[in-house]
């Protein structure tokens, strides 16, 4: 119905692809390798195993950071959303958290939490926190006056009414912050192995710079963003799945 | 069924503790200094339609969600069967204005969703709801969402989870006034065939005198602030005619303008 045809993607893939290539090829700065350069590098670091060790590595603070963000997240902005106390308590918090320039707040994490995974779990957590929370707490605010008085008038207990009313009505907006925070992670997650230790996929971005292996670079790059895009692309089935009839076409499919 | 409880709406006016689904005694509500409605008295006979009609800002959906325990009166109680109202109950349904349905759910969720509350198994509340939907003629539609509904039918989506509870009162808000004016006409047919099929009592807020006049057996005239009933008219003579000439009744017409005749100077 709402889908875009497979064709629509291919040849948008094909464009962008190809404008990488051709900038590659001029190419705009030494440091700038082709798009085929760059998917060579990529098979090569999956075919000798250094690509899934480094993501081993990496996905662990990620995974990690997403799940707390998404679990306390959304637990807070429900909290937030439905008492004017916690709102006042909490929401300013999280809104420090999202102005802060995170790069700079890092040598404290580091200094308060070693260099290990506490340290880049928070990093994930602060990027990837907010937007879900502040998101929620909006959302669960919004809630329509009338569907809640009419499931207070059909008898729903007010843990029903938070269940199956308000969280569900939230719901698209939630997934929208989850969006937002989960890509924030991701980006999170890249920037404590770039500032805290060069490990996972951080460690390929930097050595690779270190020795001019610019395609292997790219290459590391590429696959970080390609996993934030399957992710993301499965957080919305998993939406379309919940709650069908929210949906009325989306961005992506 | 019908002819003996038009009967008895003659005699209520003679006896007034026959049989009153519900009583509103003294009803008064204040919204800081704001009067909203001011010692309220209203009887809504059993097995009846009753109007509350009148200009905004009157008060009737106020007291009609008083009637749903939806919100407390500042003095004053309502009693439902004989019982004062605490709060919402099993013996009352809500049709609201803007439909209230829940977006993701199909249809057939949102006609359970009542049962659903109240913990009825899923195959015997989805019986129950299928059977609702062919009545108010939605069938096939089961397995639809609300938006894929015009605005006539998601109303009938919402009438539908009312009847489904099978309450004694069904307190409509307003619920034709946001769907077209044949939808409306069509609805107001049908809510005729209804108070006369189901044994339910129902109270009716609408705005429209002339919808007021064409389905009601007692028309309780509000006047505003403070809000209080004014007058009481019923157009029992109205009852036996024929609907499909009741438009052009003269007797229906004469109503239609004294209605509005002691309603203009209200209207700004």
């Amino acid at each position: 119905m709402m889908r875009r045809s497979l064709w629509l993607k291919i040849i948008s893939a094909a464009v962008l692809f190809g404008a990488w290539q051709i900038a590659g090829m001029i190419p705009v700065s030494y440091a700038f390798p082709t798009f085929f350069d760059s998917m060579g590098a990529l098979a090569r670091m999956a075919a000798d195993g250094t690509l899934l060790i480094a993501y081993v590595e990496t996905l662990r603070p990620l995974v990690v950071g997403v799940l707390i963000s998404a679990f306390f997240g959304i637990g807070l902005g429900l909290w937030i959303g439905l008492s004017r106390k916690f709102d006042w308590l909490f929401s300013p918090i999280f809104i420090v958290m999202q102005a802060a320039p995170l790069a700079a707040l890092i040598p404290l994490l580091v200094m308060a939490y070693g260099i290990g995974l506490t340290s880049k779990v928070f990093v994930v957590c602060i990027m990837a926190m907010p937007v879900i929370v502040l998101n929620t707490a909006g959302a669960v605010r919004n809630t329509p006056a009338s569907l809640k008085e009419m499931g207070r008038s059909f008898l729903a207990s007010d843990t029903a009414i938070i269940l199956r009313i308000v969280i569900p009505a939230a719901s698209p907006v939630i997934f929208s912050g989850l969006r937002l925070g989960i890509s924030a992670g991701f980006i999170g997650a890249v920037l404590a192995e770039l500032k805290i230790t060069p490990t996972g996929v951080g460690d390929i971005i930097t050595y690779s710079r270190s020795i001019a292996d610019y395609p292997a670079m790219y290459a590391a790059i590429f696959s970080i963003i390609l996993l934030a895009v399957l992710f993301l692309n499965f957080l919305e089935r998993l939406e379309v799945y919940l709650f069908e009839g929210n949906v009325r076409g989306y961005a992506s499919d | 069924m019908v002819m003996p409880q038009i009967k008895e709406a003659v005699d209520t006016a003679a006896l007034p503790e026959t049989d009153n689904a519900v009583v509103a005694r003294s009803v008064s509500k204040t919204y800081g200094d704001v009067e909203a409605l001011k010692n309220l008295t209203l009887e809504f006979p059993r097995g009846q339609l009753t109007s509350l009609l009148g200009p905004s800002g009157c008060g009737k959906t106020t007291l009609l969600k008083i009637i749903a325990g939806l919100l407390k009166p500042t003095s004053g109680e309502i009693e439902v069967n004989g019982k004062p109202v605490t709060g919402p109950g099993p013996d009352r349904a809500f049709v609201f204005q803007d439909f209230a349905l829940m977006p993701w759910a199909t249809v057939l969720r949102n006609v359970a969703f009542g049962l659903e509350l109240r913990g009825v198994a899923r195959s015997e509340r989805e019986a129950i709801a299928e059977k609702y939907i062919a009545d108010v003629g939605l069938k096939g539609f089961e397995n639809s969402y609300p938006h894929q509904l015009s605005g006539g039918m998601r109303q009938r989506v919402g009438l539908a989870r009312a009847l489904s509870v099978d309450a004694d009162v069904l307190l409509m808000d307003e619920p034709f006034s946001a769907v077209d004016e044949q939808t409306r006409r069509k609805f107001q047919e049908d809510l005729l065939n209804l108070v006369q099929h189901e044994n339910k009592t129902f109270i009716f807020v609408t705005h429209s005198i002339e919808e007021a006049v064409y389905v009601s057996d007692q028309i309780a005239i509000l006047l505003p602030r403070p809000s209080r009933v004014s007058e009481i008219i019923r157009p029992t003579d109205l009852r036996h005619k024929n609907t499909d000439t009741l438009r052009r009744d003269p007797e229906y017409l004469d109503i239609v303008d004294s209605i509005w005749a002691s309603l203009r100077s209200y209207v700004e």
